[in-house]
């Protein structure tokens, strides 16, 4: 018992799990809206252009969040009025707008050598670095994309579903693409500190289609994402601080391995059944 | 009789393509309506318009008296193509019925009592009671179709628009959505759906709009289905049959010769 509790009378470890746990169940959420609408690649992106965001408002002695926020949620904004308006598709006109923020941030960060080594952090995440103050960030992030997903459940579902479809029913699906956008920028900027830019994009993806393969009903696929989500960031952060990996690499290497578990489990069921079918036949 | 669908003098087109030009029609309420013509006639397009996706590049259009972008909007309930629908999307079909009330059923993500039943009912009535828990994937198409007419029928709308609801499905099961279909209509409900099928079209329903970037001719499918029309909806050769009180359309037979697919021979070689 003493050893399971041995890291929490470290603050930094304290401050790190709770903020793994709420980006956890964060990405968790955003993910499987992000999973069915065949978007996964726009986690991998936008974090890359937050990336560049961040490195634009510390050169320009910007508040780190205000910077990279802006950035992000322009990004994810001019993402979906590309795909909107012109024949490109979402995930060329997510190559191109991130990317080249990513390259901006990179071009700044070969140019102000200095703050280099400040930035391994944000690429492959760090609960060193984690102060209260990021916590409450993260949850205060974690509590609004929950009431957005909570007030806007039906729409957020039907548009996801059917947005063309969704549309002929009232709802505002450009507003709500906006909305979704801003949560999104927001949530990936809340989870930058923890996981790093290189590896939300899979905390983003892996619980949602763990949570998809588990069930065929939304509303339990959400909650298991969220679940999944919470539950390898606190163990994450355990396998983190024992082997004394970086910590978004042990959280993503526990959400795969999650994955690999429950792949394995249910492609068996499916193969008995239809052996039975078969049988039966 | 007041017209449910008031199009008048429409335009539209794409860049520089025009789809539709100068499409003016007025649908009645409690009429049961066919929109037929070739591909690329601009049916797609013109579902679009009355649904409300679209605007005119000129000209107006209101359903019901409702013009698009008023505060009170026409009441819609929309069929798409099963063929464009996520089958692997995790919704049963009670789920994808109730999505039809998602902007009037509150702020909440639980569903009323009264939406509840009222979504069984409608499953109840359209003869796939007892499937709201199955997962739309698991369904055969003729459920998936009534799945989501449903979807379209639990907002009590004031005119119902299916996208070609017999593509994608077998004979007897467009037979069955068309039967659905005519018996909503003797309800009183208001019904425009597109389809390809014209001898089923001629059989269930009262009116055909024959349509090719403007509207060619509407009517009964008597008034409708002459050679004459047919051929110059879909620029072909088409001909009508009228067997014991039914019509049928047929297209006539190309005789190509190998002379008519080959390219001119060349000096010197025969063709056989």
């Amino acid at each position: 018992m003493d050893i399971l509790l041995q890291p929490f009378q470290f603050e930094f470890f304290r401050n790190g799990t709770l903020a793994a746990v709420l980006v956890g169940g964060l990405c968790g959420m955003i993910g499987v809206y992000i999973v069915l609408r065949g978007m996964s690649y726009i986690g991998h992106g936008l974090s890359h252009a937050v990336f560049g965001g961040a490195v634009v408002s510390f050169v320009l002695g910007w508040n780190f969040y205000v910077g990279a926020g802006l950035w992000g949620f322009l990004a994810a904004v001019l993402i979906n009025q590309t795909v909107r308006r012109t024949r490109i598709n979402a995930d060329a006109a997510i190559g191109v707008i991130t990317t080249a923020s990513f390259a901006l941030g990179v071009a700044l960060i070969s140019r102000y050598r200095r703050f280099t080594r400040s930035f391994d952090a944000a690429l492959f995440g760090s609960v060193l670095g984690v102060t209260p103050e990021d916590v409450l960030v993260v949850a205060v992030v974690a509590a609004m994309v929950a009431l957005v997903v909570f007030f806007r459940y039906k729409q957020l579902l039907f548009m996801t579903f059917d947005t063309q479809v969704a549309q002929v029913y009232g709802i505002n699906t450009a507003w709500l693409d906006t909305l979704f956008a801003l949560a999104l920028a927001a949530g990936l900027i809340a989870s930058m500190q923890i996981l790093g830019v290189t590896l939300i994009a899979a905390a983003l993806v892996i619980p949602a289609i763990t949570a998809r393969l588990l069930t065929d009903r939304f509303d339990r696929m959400l909650l298991m994402s969220i679940g999944m989500g919470m539950l390898t960031g606190f163990f994450g952060m355990y396998l983190s601080y024992y082997l004394d990996i970086a910590s978004g690499a042990s959280i993503v290497l526990l959400q795969a391995s999650v994955f690999a578990v429950v792949l394995g489990i249910t492609s068996f069921q499916k193969r008995a059944t239809q052996r039975l079918m078969h049988t039966h036949v | 009789m007041r017209p449910i669908i008031e199009m008048d003098h429409v335009t539209f087109g794409y860049g520089t393509t025009s789809v539709l030009q100068d499409v003016s029609l007025h649908l009645h309420f409690g009429q049961f309506a066919a929109l037929v013509g070739p591909s690329g006639a601009g049916k797609t397009t013109f579902l679009k318009m009355v649904t409300g996706l679209l605007t005119p590049t000129h000209g107006t259009v209101a359903i019901n008296g409702h013009k698009f972008g008023d505060p009170l909007p026409p009441r819609i309930g929309y069929v798409p193509q099963i063929e464009t629908v996520d089958w692997n999307f995790p919704v049963t079909a009670g789920q994808v019925v109730l999505m039809g009330v998602t902007n009037t059923s509150g702020l909440f993500p639980w569903v009323s009592r009264a939406d509840r039943q009222r979504a069984d009912e409608l499953l109840d009535q359209l003869g796939i009671g007892g499937l709201a828990n199955r997962h739309i994937r698991d369904l055969s198409g003729g459920q998936q179709q009534r799945v989501f007419l449903a979807r379209a029928l639990i907002s009590n709308p004031d005119l119902l628009v299916l996208d070609e609801p017999t593509a994608g499905v077998d004979m007897r099961t467009a037979e069955s959505v068309l039967h659905t279909l005519a018996h909503l209509n003797q309800d009183g409900l208001s019904i425009l759906m597109t389809t390809h099928d014209l001898n089923a079209a001629a059989a269930h329903i009262p009116w055909v709009i024959c349509l090719n970037r403007r509207v060619i001719a509407q009517g009964t499918p008597e008034d409708v289905y002459t050679e004459d029309i047919l051929n110059e909806t879909y620029q072909g050769d088409f001909m009508v049959i009228h067997q014991n009180d039914m019509l049928f359309v047929q297209q006539r037979p190309h005789h190509h010769t190998l002379r008519d697919i080959l390219p001119n021979p060349t000096p010197g070689e025969t063709v056989p």
